[in-house]
């Protein structure tokens, strides 16, 4: 599995031209982020895909050459930090509540909305994190889960950036 | 200024001499303005395919950017073909549709579609303009992006209100498109491990493709293959960017290539590719192609290298300076009077007096390939013919059978194999090229499917000669069905009876030839050639020939068939 970080003008169209890319090699687009940047004109895609390294390379490539597309980096764990966001609305009868509240704060989940019955998470960390509760959870009976996709940047320490193609001299 | 003549002035300050196209509601302002006047010349077309396949016919004789236009809803869909035969051959191409209103976009107003939606998987770029504002900008932008970088298609879909729509008119000098970036340089070093490379091999090969001839850089090519004494194998679409009478010319590889060109490339130790995609049809079985060879790849698109094999040295960039540079360092390494590998060409050499392309040539029924070589004979030396063919066997024996010494004059659809391409193409040829002799070499089948051009032809003053080799099948596929599927010959019988294509010419006002024997080849086709305007020659064909060699799909080079089964094998 694969992130890629995009750096794409504000436009209409630019994401079905990247999402296109991946749907006409058949490759599924397992999560997929969109949302401004610091630039009004830019937007940041990020893209989570499950294929071969030489699969990844031919889709950068092809990527870099789209018109709205300005950069294109792949995020490499332990060089960038990620979060992901999720909403989880598990079921929590009067006494289980005390429970769930007891395993939310070990994932500092925050109670986003209380009902009679049911109670929704907010979670955000890491990915693996995300995960890792809505596994936990999921014995109590998920009604509904709404998860962002993950967004990432290169890490500021160590001045370590992700690897960004420069396929274009 | 108004939207509508706004863009015809802008067409005017990128040069366009020619459109080609068909009107309709949500382009009408547009041609009202043409009525206004342009120096942008129209061609009317008798179908939108028609106008594109003439755009990219101009485009590939002329270097330049070829220009289509076309209503919304059926007239876009009608430019998809176009669009995508000038995606897969990397022909530049703008495209000009008309929209509906903004204001009914996304409504399924009458002869809407979403053209940019349609086109998205085949073009550079497009852009949908819903304001007049914008317009000069995206036409700018839309001539940059089609003809820099690897060239091709671009659409540009301009709602009907913009047209009519009043503004200050600026057509821009520079165009920003910050995402827009293809390479501009060449690594040196790249091209210096490259040279080094060439000097060391035994066996190498020039493998040339299409890009060589959009890049404009066949002279260096030439300058290069003599400078290493490297014999050149050029693929269909790259035809004419080595001289074909050259002694280093082992012509096309690939499906129905020679035995000598595919052989040379199955033994050679270095290839050279240049412009060229290792597409399919050239290599047969990927893992069998030039299995002993170490690669260059030269392209100007980095998604292009190690696509499908592996560069063991890479060369980005754009390929006139990159070949004149790899010339110059490969003399550089050379001792003056070096002779390159001479053994190797010796080699491939005699390959090529062994096993050369053959035919039939006994029988009493006329033979196609005896049509093609009658045409070659008949013009001979000139530098003033271009070709364009459809798509079948009878391209396959014009690229085997054809002499073409210049580039730009073999022009045919390679990637996307559309029939019906050659008549179109060879009227927009013309429009780029007045002076010299188009002759479209078509199949019955292909010529069927755009024939109705022979109108634009004729009204338009863009005279062409159409030599039918009408074997009453389609052909090629007849031949598969005959070699892969027992015989059985499922709907791929024309016939010989209908249409009359003599007297269908002259319906639309062409002279009309018909011929069935060698006797009367050499006269009939000069006659057609010399008429002074549109002729089509029905040449009645053995409806049986097959096109030979053959290297099934996915097969080795090593796997080659032959017209009779005679023992032969590519020695070590
Ligand atoms: C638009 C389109 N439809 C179908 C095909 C498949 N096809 C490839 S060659 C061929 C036969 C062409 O027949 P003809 O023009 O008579 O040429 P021939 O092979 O007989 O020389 C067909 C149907 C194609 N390439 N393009
Ligand atoms: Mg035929």
């Amino acid at each position: 599995m694969h992130t890629v970080s995009l750096l794409v003008e504000n436009r209409p169209g630019a994401l079905a031209r990247v999402s296109n890319l991946f749907a006409r090699r058949g490759y599924n687009i397992e999560s997929l982020a969109v949302g401004p940047t610091e630039r009004p004109e830019v937007s940041r895609i990020t893209l989570r895909v499950d294929c071969s390294r030489d699969a990844l390379e031919q889709l950068e490539k092809q990527m870099h050459k789209l018109v709205n597309v300005l950069r294109v980096s792949t995020l490499e764990a332990g060089e960038a930090v990620e979060r992901e966001l999720a909403l989880v609305k598990v079921n929590a009868p009067p006494s289980r509540r005390a429970e769930l509240m007891a395993l939310g704060e070990v994932f500092r989940a925050r109670v986003a909305d209380l009902g009679p019955d049911s109670i929704v998470f907010e979670i955000v960390g890491h990915p693996e994190e995300v995960s890792s509760f809505e596994e936990l959870v999921r014995p109590h009976g998920v009604k509904e889960l709404a998860r962002t996709g993950r967004i990432g940047l290169g890490r500021a320490s160590a001045g370590r950036v992700a690897r960004t193609q420069h396929v274009l001299s | 200024m108004l939207g509508s003549d706004a863009i015809l002035r802008s067409l005017e300050a990128e040069g366009v001499e020619v459109a080609f196209g068909i009107p309709g509601g949500a382009i009408l302002p547009t041609y009202d303005a043409f009525a206004r006047g342009s120096t942008v010349r129209h061609v009317l077309a008798r179908h939108e395919q028609g106008a594109g396949h003439m755009a990219e016919g101009y485009a590939r004789a002329s270097g330049r950017v070829g220009v289509a236009i076309a209503t919304s809803g059926p007239g876009a869909t009608n430019l998809v073909t176009p669009i995508a035969d000038a995606w897969m051959d990397s022909t530049p191409l703008v495209c000009i549709t008309g929209q509906v209103r903004s204001t009914l976009i996304g409504t399924d107003a009458f002869q809407e579609t979403d053209a940019t939606g349609i086109t998205l998987p085949i073009v550079k770029h497009s852009w949908l303009v819903q304001n007049v504002e914008e317009l000069p900008h995206v036409i700018k932008a839309a001539f940059h992006v089609a003809r820099t970088g690897r060239p091709g298609p671009v659409l540009v879909d301009i709602a009907k209100d913009v047209q009519e729509t009043e503004f200050d008119f600026h057509y821009p000098d520079e165009v920003k498109l910050p995402g827009w970036r293809p390479p501009r340089n060449v690594h040196a070093l790249q091209v210096a491990e490259a040279a080094k490379a060439i000097a060391g091999a035994q066996k190498p090969i020039l493998y040339v493709g299409g890009g060589a001839i959009n890049a404009n850089a066949c002279a260096e090519l030439l300058e290069l293959a003599e400078a290493g004494g490297i014999p050149v194998v050029t693929t269909l679409m790259a035809k004419g960017a080595f001289p074909d009478s050259h002694p280093l010319a082992l012509g096309a590889p690939g499906m129905h290539g020679s035995k000598w060109a595919n052989w040379a490339l199955n033994k050679a130790d270095l290839v050279i590719a240049v412009g060229s995609r290792f597409d399919d049809r050239v290599t047969g079985k990927l893992t069998a192609f030039a299995p002993g060879a170490k690669v260059i790849h030269f392209d100007i698109d980095p998604a292009e290298i190690g696509k499908l094999r592996r560069a063991d040295i890479p060369v980005v960039g754009p390929l006139r300076p990159a070949l004149e540079q790899l010339a110059e360092e490969l003399r550089r390494l050379v001792d003056p009077g070096h002779m390159g590998p001479a053994a190797w060409r010796r080699q491939v050499d005699e390959w090529r007096a062994a096993y050369p392309l053959r035919y039939d040539r006994e029988g009493d029924v006329l033979k196609p390939q005896a049509v093609i070589e009658t045409l070659r004979d008949l013009t001979a030396g000139r530098d003033d013919v271009i070709w364009t063919t459809g798509v079948g066997q009878h391209q396959m024996w014009a690229m085997q059978y054809l002499v073409c010494d210049q580039p730009r004059t073999f022009i045919t659809s390679g990637g996307l194999g559309t029939m019906g391409y050659g008549v179109p193409a060879a009227i927009g040829a013309k429009a780029a090229r007045p002076d010299a002799t188009v002759i479209c070499v078509d199949g019955d089948g292909c010529f069927q499917m755009t024939c109705q051009e022979l109108a634009t032809s004729a009204l338009e003053g863009l005279p062409i000669t159409v030599v039918i080799i009408n074997n009453g099948w389609l052909g090629m596929v007849r031949q598969w069905q005959e070699m892969f599927y027992d015989s059985r010959f499922s709907e791929t019988h024309l016939t010989h009876q209908v249409p009359d294509y003599a007297q269908l010419a002259e319906a639309y006002g062409c002279a009309g030839f018909t011929l069935s024997s060698e006797d009367e080849l050499e006269s009939v086709l000069e006659e057609a050639l010399n008429c002074g305007r549109t002729a089509v020659v029905d040449a009645r064909c053995d409806p049986e020939e097959k096109c030979f060699p053959m290297i099934p799909a996915g097969a080795a080079a090593t796997d080659v068939i032959e017209f009779t089964d005679l023992e032969e094998s590519v020695e070590a």
